[in-house]
């Protein structure tokens, strides 16, 4: 199946997922350089990659940071990079991010962010990336879907090449995990050997150059922002059809109500659905550029609009911009948003119906089922056979879980926090387990035993531990290598066994200083609860490693 | 192609690993060699260890939504049956349930009964079938894996979806991997015996 997105028949119509189709886009841009870090629901970005490497550089990066440096450095070479993360992994990289701004690139450069409202496989926050266009001045597109992910890909392509800048695709769970037919163009075949030529002026992002370069940044947004006034991915549907409606008031007095709605990414869908189903034609403003917005298409939009609504996910950034829009051309349009659209979680078709009945003031009903019946709740578990069973079962012979701190992580082995489980008194970012772990042991007397899986180690555990040898805690980490990252699909990572001379966790944990370091397959229970209890007493940090792989990796 | 319809939407109901995401596949692609359109909506990641999955399929003229629209199946596939109370959700009279007998456990919870489950959908919804396809599957294949595949099948040949069965198998012979094609032909061929089996 996957390989059917490497037909070369231009014009064919394949069903791709939005993810599938931002690979088929960067094909058919000749892309020569790749870099990710798997995280839901952008990994089959990498995955598809990872299945037909060929004709350009893939790697799996140990972070997201990591992989957009490595993108960084193959830009500056002149090769056209496509780096790929999901929401969290943007902040990991943002360090590197704002200062790629400031040099731009060589070789055109696509960053895809997935973001995943109401965090379906995301457990530390909803987030939305697209607020990072104002900390880096980033050019930021939104597809609704796989065709226009594909379209959107090459478009960024472009804008990159033309503007010497990276560009960023935001997705969200409903466009990267959404299927549809897509039109197949030629691929083009990179090449992915490139050459660094020397230019300080341009590479080096030191003062006081570095201000001359903040404002080289904002005069190209401002001709990206002309370029997107003309772009046709930002585009006004029906508006012909923008005959003033009656309606009467109760006053008897008739007024003419223009209405009109603003949006982008996959709640356009939802739209067409809604206007479809209450039979409605109100002109619509369909941005495909999220930043620079094109200001003056939106003042045409609005200007003769008495209402106009704006239906986004989250936070309100539409809604901000044209509020400021609308000072200069029509004061007194009511803009409604978050009044009536929610800011937590994804939207849903039946919810931007309902909205816009009201909005528009048409009466619309359904046959709905009120079931009252409890609903039960089915939480995600740990597979039948994951070897972490074993970690759990030794924990709870070892020690009184009432009596010890649980640090959670980033992986599969989250779902500690389940019941019946329950080893899991604070979850947050990838690495940080250790790092909490470690201020917490500063903070009291309590004892702590930290979780923190490989691929999280590789990507953001190592500076912790230093930090904690280096600083002179004492929490017990233990390191769950299960050879592979599995929540996000069973990517390989440095220590992972399809690597040849993997690296060692436990030559890395010496390295770190860390003296009291055991690995020990958890199958032996009796050896893995007496090493718990004897290293829970340790005056130093001290360190398990559960090495037993997942049972997909065993099964390979 | 004779009138094609305005729309058709399918919810696919199960728990993390019984398939849905192939079953997916294979009706998108099915609608697709039958000259539709399609959106579908799946979920990955997290999700997919062992908790409730729903998958969404819409084809038709023009489709827009990838999510079907609260009240708007056609047709929900439930793989697992206490997890047919969620997709009530998106029902309305008019729904067609086809349900396969088999409950999952969950941890530290009390199984609902099959009669409390159909019990509670009937009050509100009149075409519902039960059908025992991990019994079906386990006895005549000696497995379960594909009984996703069995009770898809079944869904076409008993006409409760706008695609012909051919087209079904075209698309699982186009989605499945080669290997275990044979498994899944024996399994459509299985339903059909069945359908054919309950005519008579
Ligand atoms: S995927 Fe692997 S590590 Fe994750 S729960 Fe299943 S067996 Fe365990």
């Amino acid at each position: 199946m996957i390989m059917e997105i490497l037909l070369n028949k231009p014009g064919k119509k394949i069903i791709l997922l939005g993810n599938e189709a931002i690979v088929r886009g960067a094909m058919e841009s000749g892309v020569q350089f790749v870099s990710t870090y798997p995280g839901t629901p952008a990994s089959e970005i990498g995955d598809t990659f990872y299945k037909i490497k060929n004709n350009f550089y893939f790697e799996y990066s140990t972070n997201e940071k990591v992989a957009l440096e490595a993108g960084i450095g193959a830009s500056f070479s002149g090769l056209k990079t496509l780096v790929a993360m999901k929401s969290f992994g943007l902040n990991v990289a943002l360090d590197a991010l704002l200062p790629f701004l400031y040099t731009g690139t060589k070789g055109p450069t696509v960053i895809i962010v997935a973001d995943d409202p109401s965090c379906h496989s995301s457990a530390q926050s909803e987030e939305n990336s697209r607020s990072i266009a104002y900390l880096a001045h980033i050019p930021i597109l939104e597809p609704a879907d796989p065709q226009e992910c594909k379209d959107f890909v090459k478009l960024a392509f472009q804008i990159s090449e033309k503007f010497k800048i990276p560009v960023m695709i935001r997705t969200t769970t409903r466009v990267a995990h959404q299927r549809a037919p897509v039109k197949l163009e030629k691929i083009i075949i990179g090449d992915t050997c490139g050459k660094f030529e020397k230019d300080s002026k341009r590479f080096v992002t030191l003062p006081p150059r570095v201000l001359e370069m903040k404002k080289e940044l904002l005069e190209k947004i401002e001709k990206i922002k002309a370029f997107s006034e003309n772009s046709l991915i930002n585009k006004i549907e029906n508006q012909k059809l923008e005959t003033p409606k009656q309606s009467k008031l109760a006053t008897g007095q008739v007024r003419n109500w223009k209405l009109g709605i603003i949006t982008s990414g996959v709640s356009y869908l939802y739209i067409r659905e809604a206007l479809q189903e209450l039979n409605l034609d109100l002109p619509v403003l369909k941005l495909g550029f999220f930043y620079p917005l094109p200001e003056k298409k939106t003042q045409n939009f609005i200007k003769n609009l008495k209402k106009v609504l704006i239906v986004e996910e989250l936070e309100p950034c539409l809604e901000k911009e044209v509020l400021r829009i609308a000072k200069n051309v029509n004061c007194k349009l009511q803009i409604v948003g978050k009044k009536l659209i929610p800011e937590v979680g994804e939207l849903r078709p039946e919810i931007v119906t309902s909205t816009i009945a009201k909005f528009a003031n048409k009466k619309y009903k359904f046959a709905i089922c009120n079931l009252k019946f409890p609903i039960m709740k089915r939480f995600p578990q740990l597979c039948p056979g994951c070897p972490y069973w074993l970690v759990i079962s030794a924990i709870k012979k070892a020690v009184d879980i009432n009596k010890v701190i649980f640090g959670g992580e980033i992986g599969c082995y989250m779902l500690f926090g389940n019941p019946p489980v329950n080893l899991q008194d604070y979850l947050s970012c990838m690495g940080s387990s250790v790092g909490i772990a470690h201020g917490i042991k500063k903070s009291t007397g309590q004892k702590i035993i930290s979780f923190v899986g490989d691929s999280s180690f590789f990507h953001a555990g190592i500076p912790a531990l230093i930090n904690a040898v280096f600083n002179k805690s004492n929490p017990l980490i233990i390191i769950l290598e299960n050879q592979t990252t599995a929540m996000t699909g069973h990517q390989p990572h440095p220590g992972a066994p399809i690597v040849p001379n993997g690296i060692k966790i436990e030559e890395i944990v010496r390295a770190c200083g860390v003296k009291y370091v055991k690995t020990i397959d958890q199958i032996n229970q009796v050896e893995f609860i007496n090493t718990i209890k004897e290293f829970l007493e340790k005056p130093e940090v001290s360190v398990i490693i559960a090495r037993r792989p997942c049972i997909f990796v065993a099964k390979k | 192609m004779s009138k094609k319809l305005d729309q058709f939407n399918i919810i696919i109901i199960g728990t993390g690993g019984q398939g849905l995401i192939t079953l997916l596949q294979i009706v998108a692609e099915a609608a697709l060699s039958e000259g539709y359109d399609i959106r579908t909506s799946e979920l990955h990641g997290l999700s997919q260890r062992g908790g409730s999955v729903e998958v969404h399929i819409r084809f038709g003229k023009k489709i827009y939504s990838p999510l079907v629209s609260q009240g708007k199946a056609d047709l929900i596939l439930g793989l697992e049956t206490q997890e047919c109370l969620k997709t009530a959700y998106f029902a309305n009279p008019k729904t067609i349930f086809l349900i396969n007998k088999h409950i999952i456990p969950i941890p530290l919870q009390k199984s609902i009964s099959e009669e409390k489950i159909l019990g509670n959908l009937k009050k509100f919804i009149k075409n519902i079938s039960v059908v025992s396809a991990n019994e079906i599957c386990q006895k005549e294949l000696g497995t379960t894996v594909t009984t996703g595949i069995y009770l898809l099948s079944l869904a076409s040949f008993k006409n409760l979806i706008p695609l012909k069965p051919n087209s079904i198998l075209k698309a699982i012979k186009k989605i499945v991997p080669e290997k275990y094609f044979e498994l899944n032909k024996k399994t459509f061929e299985l339903a059909k015996n069945y359908e054919k089996g309950q005519k008579k």
